[in-house]
């Protein structure tokens, strides 16, 4: 017996030239928003790019991105919508706004699924908004996707970095590569997260300062890439990706 | 159609188990499709003919269906899924992803949405034959 749809992941990911996965150690800590955001900041410099949001049990991002009434297209399996100049593939096109109780084993099949029917054609990049912390789903992606590459992200504060440098260590020992790490919602002037990040052989990619103007623009992208939140990561990511 | 896609997946592991094993030409591929996922069985026989490679082109496809056994986590009740339960939507979105089912689906006795897909979920290949 053998599962059919694993063997063709390969063949749906192979015209994409980068897949990052934003992570994090612990939820709470902003890691779709700056998924979304890093999808959408590439997407205006002129790239294509995917967002594929696969924080099944809490997806949000077709909130941050204002997605309403959408469906993929069939085409001999998935073709994802274009939102905002991105092409952007949810579970919420299936289960909209319900709740969504799902164990490891159903997640492992889920994403199985999702991974093997969407054809995202030809990509400079695709963004993965992973689940938060290290779970079923999380080893799953990382066993299903060769070519992945981890951006985590971190709040200021010694909870986060903990379950941080915890992920970070499984990540080395599976040899899977970390990108960087983002110090997101900075309020105080501390050097605490960058030294934490290099003392641990970790590249740090920059620091966001705690934006309250944030809330207001979830659902509404122009808005949402005028704020200082966006303008940072955009700095970031240009300098870190040599964009 | 989304059967293609699942019909792809299937002729590329048939291939790749047949380089394993060493078999040059594969006469037969057997599969088994789970009701839950309520996949269209004529959609899914005509892809697999087109998309068949040199070393199926003799394959006789025998596709077996499965009944979905639902087991409750929270009071053991056993059950068999049966498609009109589901509105139109509902459907289809199963169709798509089948854990989509936890949404829609609860079990007839406690109401739980916190069962298991004992069997029938999707689409599984069983075994292949051919000559080496």
């Amino acid at each position: 017996m053998s599962d059919p749809r694993i063997t063709i992941i390969g063949e749906r990911l192979k015209e994409i030239s980068k897949i990052v996965a934003v992570s994090s150690g612990k939820g709470g800590v902003g890691k779709s928003l700056i998924a979304s955001t890093l999808a959408l900041t590439l997407a205006r410099k002129g790239y294509k790019v995917g967002l594929f949001d696969l924080d099944f049990t809490s997806p949000s991002t077709h909130i941050i991105l204002g997605v309403e009434g959408l469906q993929p297209k069939e085409e001999k399996g998935i073709i994802p919508p274009q939102v905002h100049d991105l092409k952007y593939m949810s579970i919420v096109y299936y289960s909209g706004e319900q709740t969504l109780p799902l164990r490891g084993a159903d997640i492992s099949n889920a994403l199985i699924e999702l991974f093997a029917i969407t054809r995202w054609n030809r990509l400079d990049f695709l963004v993965i908004d992973m689940p938060p912390g290290i779970s079923d789903a999380t080893l799953d992606i990382i066993r299903l996707v060769k070519k992945i590459n981890f951006l985590i992200v971190t709040t200021p504060s010694k909870l986060a970095f903990e379950t941080v440098r915890k992920l970070a260590r499984l990540l080395a020992e599976l040899k899977i590569p970390i990108i960087g790490v983002v110090e997101n919602m900075k309020i105080k002037d501390s050097p605490f997260i960058k030294q934490q990040v290099e003392c641990n052989d970790l590249n740090f990619w920059g620091e966001i300062p705690f934006d309250n103007k944030l809330e207001e623009s979830l659902g509404k992208v122009d808005r949402l890439l005028e704020t200082v939140f966006a303008r940072e990561l955009k700095e970031i990511v240009s300098e870190n990706l040599k964009l | 159609m989304h059967e293609w896609a699942l019909a792809e997946a299937v002729i590329s592991t048939a291939s790749q188990i047949a380089e394993k094993e060493g078999i040059k030409e594969i006469t037969e591929v057997r599969i088994k499709v789970g009701e839950l996922q309520q996949i269209e069985l004529d959609i899914l026989e005509f892809a697999l003919s087109q998309l068949k490679t040199s070393k199926l082109e003799k394959a006789h496809f025998n596709i077996e269906t499965s009944k979905a056994k639902l087991k409750c986590r929270a009071c053991g009740r056993q059950w068999i899924f049966s498609r009109e339960t589901l509105g139109e939507d509902a459907t289809e979105a199963v169709h798509f992803v089948p854990e989509i089912a936890h949404t829609y689906i609860k079990c007839p006795k406690c109401g739980s949405p916190d069962f298991e897909i004992l069997q029938g979920r999707g689409i599984w290949l069983e075994s292949i034959k051919g000559v080496k």
